[in-house]
């Protein structure tokens, strides 16, 4: 009988704990992972390649599809490229919003990366209670931008529009009768939602530190989601460093670098919030600095909401070579009506020149290096995603850990193909 | 000497001298190293206490092969118009059977490096064009910061850079077999080959692209204020 001593195991591309499209070749001895060779780009789809063919406000809407669970924030990195290329500023109330759609942004993320988290080492329930907090912010999204997802809301020189006065209500069913309990269903389903978005989300933010608190409830002190996560993966700072780690994956290691911090954009530096940062960097701590991280955006967005009641004005610049005029004036005004087709047909130039944007994405740092040669279209688009330097990371991470821990692994990098891939 | 004078740390740019070209621009310090020096400059940046760049951040490929180049000219814009792109000087036409003539020249490809130091909290661009050869290539950084491993074969996917040192310079975004650098500007942009499933054969198969040449919106520059 020849004894095997190694073996080579496949996982992948379309297994559920992959987070989407990722294939490893797994070299095992026994259950202990020897080496891990990730083949990724299953989900490349050329976004650079893309951009550097249509005019820059075209590429935004792709920006969304990057990292599809933080939207937002991609967008955010792109604009404030084109921005420093053009040497514009946001109105400072377009600058509140952005922060304030960034944290909702973040939240959004982790919930999904905690659902998907636990229900990838077995506790299945938590993936539907983030998931009723989900739908609420996603409704903020779409009462914004129209779109639940891909909102392609952030402009160079602002946002597209102010928040609306109206939050949307569910109707009520058009083919079957109003039955008592419909009508009751439908009566709670609308009962934060009679004034404006800022109203809505006022309620949501006065009850989502109890849902986090549930959230921890079944989590933080469960013996089996400790015995998964504790000592798992552990990251020390100068391997963290190393790697090009950011975002709470660098935290979880007790390395206190935030961007919103250290340089901060936008106006992040007006507010109060904390960072957390872990001391042994295993997934038991990320999972902490990540859950704190939702509080700690929680308080960013209750200091928006009081900001924005309070301050009024234009939400986009008003240099309508780069933003378009309000649609009425094209009615009376040549100068706004060949603003606009010129904006709509060719879109606008941006001066020759190189830069790079960073934003503290919830993943990590996500930025934007633009090269552009006076062109109406970028010359060079690069992205640079946290997620790709992170699953670099994964066959040093997983050497020597058990099988079952790869998707502990998996869970606490918090990938996403969308990024990882382009 | 002129350059060191734009560069934010003047006992940084003295250290590294006539090696490096400093350059400012619209988000910070830039530099520029030549392929021969670069690991040297590198290392220092990463372990000089004037310096201490702990994290790349990003490397990027870049083709400057059509800078500076657009598809239709302003100045005559009344009179001719544009024509979708059928005299086609960029790669964003996508004409398939002729293929766009192999372009030369010296410092077509450069890599961007993308350095930050967390203790200093600052950020620094390092450009190192590639040197020409029958590829184009600069030194592995892999041994300096091991996350330059994936990057150095993104690189090397999309623009055919090799870095020397690498250990497994592997493509690693694009498919199984894929031939080309999608990245280069000579690549057009749908690419050469289209995938199906073909139910008779009862599996997925490969063609040359059949969807037709188009341009959107032409690539013009203009002299902005």
């Amino acid at each position: 009988m020849t004894e095997i001593h190694n073996y080579t195991m496949n996982f992948g591309p379309q297994h559920p704990a992959s987070h989407g499209v990722l294939r490893l070749v797994m070299e095992l001895d026994g259950e202990v992972v020897r080496q891990i060779d990730p083949h990724i780009g299953l989900l490349h789809r050329g976004t650079e390649k893309l951009a550097e063919s249509k005019p820059y406000n075209q590429s935004i809407g792709y920006m969304d599809r990057l990292d599809y669970v933080s939207m937002m924030c991609n967008e955010h990195a792109y604009v404030r490229a084109m921005e420093q290329l053009l040497e514009i500023a946001p109105p400072i109330r377009a600058q509140y919003i952005r922060v304030l759609f960034d944290e909702i942004t973040r939240i959004l993320n982790h919930l999904l990366w905690l659902g998907a988290h636990a229900l990838d080492i077995g506790a299945s329930s938590v993936f539907l209670y983030t998931f009723r907090e989900r739908e609420d912010l996603m409704d903020c999204y779409e009462a914004v931008s129209g779109a639940r997802m891909h909102a392609t809301y952030y402009r160079p020189g602002g946002v597209h529009r102010d928040l609306p006065q109206k939050m949307p209500r569910y109707e009520a069913p058009r083919f079957s009768a109003l039955s008592r309990k419909v009508r009751h269903t439908l009566k709670w389903r609308n009962r934060d939602r009679g004034g404006s978005l800022l109203d809505f989300l006022e309620t949501f933010s006065e009850r989502f530190p109890r849902c986090v608190d549930e959230y921890e409830g079944l989590l933080t002190d469960n013996r089996i989601w400790k015995q998964r996560t504790v000592d798992i993966g552990v990251v020390s700072p100068e391997q963290a460093l190393q790697w090009g780690f950011t975002g709470p994956m660098l935290r979880g290691s007790g390395v206190s670098w935030d961007l919103r911090k250290r340089q901060p954009y936008a106006v992040y530096e007006a507010l109060d919030f904390d960072v957390p940062v872990g001391t042994r960097g295993d997934c038991y701590d990320r999972y902490l600095v990540r859950v704190e991280e939702m509080r700690q955006s929680n308080r960013i967005i209750k200091q928006c909401i009081d900001w924005l009641r309070e301050n009024p004005g234009p939400v986009i610049s008003d240099n309508h070579k780069i933003t378009p005029p309000p649609r009425p004036r094209l009615e009376y005004d040549m100068e706004a009506l060949i603003h606009h087709f010129k904006l709509f047909s060719e879109g606008f130039c941006i001066p020759p020149g190189e830069t790079y944007a960073a934003v503290e994405h919830p993943k990590g740092e996500f930025g934007i290096y633009l090269v552009s040669d006076g062109a109406n279209k970028p010359y060079r688009l690069k992205i640079r995603a946290p997620g790709f330097a992170h699953l670099a990371a994964l066959d040093e991470l997983a050497r020597g850990h058990m099988l079952a821990d790869v998707v502990a692994l998996l869970g606490t990098l918090d990938l996403v193909f969308g990024e990882v891939d382009r | 000497m002129d350059s060191a004078e734009t560069a934010p740390n003047h006992a940084l740019a003295e250290r590294l001298g006539e090696r490096a070209q400093w350059q400012e621009h619209a988000d910070g310090p830039a530099l520029e190293v030549a392929a021969a020096d670069l690991l040297e400059v590198m290392s220092l940046l990463r372990d000089d206490p004037e310096a201490r760049f702990e994290q790349l951040m990003d490397l990027a490929g870049m083709d400057y092969a059509e800078f500076g180049q657009s598809e239709w000219k302003t100045e005559q814009a009344s009179a001719t118009g544009f024509s979708r792109a059928v005299h086609p000087a960029t790669s964003a036409r996508y004409s398939f059977d002729a293929p766009h003539p192999p372009i030369s020249g010296e410092r077509r490809f450069a890599v961007v490096y993308h350095l930050l130091s967390l203790s200093r909290n600052q950020r620094l661009r390092v450009r190192a064009y590639c040197e020409d050869g029958e590829w184009p290539s600069v030194p592995s950084v892999r041994e300096l910061w091991r996350c330059a491993d994936w990057y150095e074969r993104e690189a090397f996917d999309l623009f055919g850079i090799v870095f020397e040192g690498h250990p497994d310079l592997r493509r690693i975004l694009t498919d199984y077999g894929f031939i080309g650098h999608p990245l280069r500007r000579d690549f057009p942009l749908s690419g050469h080959m289209e995938v199906r499933y073909d139910p008779e054969l009862r599996r997925v198969v490969y063609e040359p692209v059949s969807i037709e040449a188009r341009v959107g919106v032409p690539r013009v520059l203009r002299e902005t204020a």
